[in-house]
């Protein structure tokens, strides 16, 4: 048998908005579902949220924090998933560790996860100053989350030099927020548009879908459910793609053609007008 | 898109906008992949007009020294009209200063075919000439300056050195 080795991959984007809390959430759940030991670490101790799009915002006791200061066990302070008991959460401390936390310290939280899962992600915060710092010397291999967009995509290529600076390897690209009509319209970078800018291997892509909103209001995260929709389903192919399992990519151009996609539609037309 | 879009793209009167967020994100990219802070690009901006300087007296305000990028490689494009020549105490230099007369302006990415090709003090890695066309407009102004001139500008220079 070969030893174990924890994947620790950061999830990053630069700019903020662009749906690295949401990728966590539903990546984790899937990759959950699929029999990894999975844990989340909100590594945005700023703004944290994983808590809240995860569902587990009112089970919270403990934080990272305790767990660095020796005041509590790891396990007191990591939160399962009642749902999905391969997946816990450990979450983001108070803001005011951010004046010192240090590399070393998430590093040492990294090592602490080690000996009980199989991937930790790393939700990183937005920017490129000491609390992105610290989550990447964290991390061996990273997925970078990217929208269409050019400030999006211009903040993305300097996290990735960064990236590469502190010599993560592979990164992987996930494309948010495709509107595939926009694309055919030229009115949207492409994907190829945006592949060859960035220069990185695709992991996956994620068209715009509302049930991701209605998911996060709810606190429960697309890929929890196993429902279709088309981002719960570019998600769970995210994680398999992180596996090794070779997953075809989806054409924008194809995409919300086929004759399922025209049922769901159908399905879901309102009919009448709720109030 | 709206319809008026839709009539502009038609009759070529106006590029898809992804095209142009394409080639906005490599212009902005080449400045943020060559990790020069706009500090040191400043910095270098004025070593190089200092050097210069020294030679050509140059038209400060038309200086333009950029970042261009095309196929992922990153130039330096220097455009630098000279308004005229200074002298120098160094024999020789003087091949130098009629050339620079002549050419009035040390456009980087000249033409191949351009008369004083020598005068280019190209910093570009690519020779795609993509600025020779900006370089037309102040030098067709700093072109003027006539025979007179120029012995006028080595007399000057003898008082100075």
């Amino acid at each position: 048998m070969t030893p174990h080795r924890t994947r620790n991959i950061l999830i990053c984007s630069g700019k903020g908005g662009v749906g690295k809390t949401t990728l966590t959430a539903n990546l984790g759940i899937a990759l959950a579902r699929q029999g990894v030991r999975t844990a989340v670490l909100d590594a945005d101790f700023g703004l944290r949220n994983l808590d809240l799009l995860l569902g587990l915002e009112n089970r919270i006791v403990f934080t990272a924090q305790e767990v660095l200061a020796g005041s509590c066990r790891l396990e007191q302070a990591l939160v399962k998933h009642k749902q999905e008991p391969n997946l816990a959460l450990l979450p983001a401390g108070n803001p005011r560790m951010l004046e010192w936390l240090k590399p070393e310290d998430m590093q040492a939280i990294v090592g602490m996860l080690a000996p009980s899962f199989d991937v930790v992600l790393i939700d990183c915060p937005a920017g490129i100053e000491d609390g992105f710092k610290n989550a990447v010397s964290a991390a061996q291999e990273a997925i970078v989350i990217t929208t269409p967009e050019v400030s999006a995509v211009r903040d993305a290529d300097r996290v990735i030099g960064l990236l590469n600076i502190h010599g993560i390897k592979p990164i992987q690209l996930v494309l948010n927020r495709v509107r595939p009509k926009m694309m055919a319209n030229q009115e949207m970078l492409s994907v190829n548009d945006v592949t060859d800018i960035l220069a990185l291997p695709l992991l996956g892509l994620v068209v715009e879908d509302e049930q991701v909103i209605v998911s996060t209001n709810r606190g429960e995260p697309l890929t929890l459910s196993g429902s279709g929709s088309p981002a719960a389903q570019a998600y769970t192919n995210v994680a398999r793609r992180l596996q090794g399992e070779d997953v075809p990519l989806p054409d924008p151009a194809k995409m919300g053609r086929g004759l399922r996609a025209k049922l769901r539609r159908l399905i879901k037309t309102k009919i009448f007008r709720q109030q | 898109m709206t319809l008026r879009d839709t009539i502009y793209r038609l009759l070529g009167l106006q590029p898809a906008s992804a095209t142009t967020a394409r080639e906005r994100l490599q212009l902005v990219l080449a400045h943020d992949r060559s990790d020069l802070n706009p500090e040191l690009l400043e910095q270098m901006r004025r070593e190089i007009l200092e050097v210069v300087s020294r030679y050509v007296e140059i038209d400060l305000d038309e200086v333009d020294v950029s970042l261009e990028t095309e196929d992922r490689v990153t130039a330096l494009v220097a455009n630098l009209p000279i308004r005229r020549a200074k002298a120098v105490a160094q024999p020789g230099v003087k091949a130098t200063i009629s050339l620079g007369v002549k050419g009035a302006g040390l456009a980087a990415g000249n033409a191949p075919s351009s008369p004083e090709p020598e005068l280019a003090s190209s910093a570009e890695a690519t020779s795609d000439g993509a600025t020779a066309a900006e370089a037309e407009q102040p030098a067709a102004q700093a072109i003027q300056p006539e025979p007179a001139a120029e012995t006028a500008s080595l007399e000057g220079s003898e008082s100075l050195s």
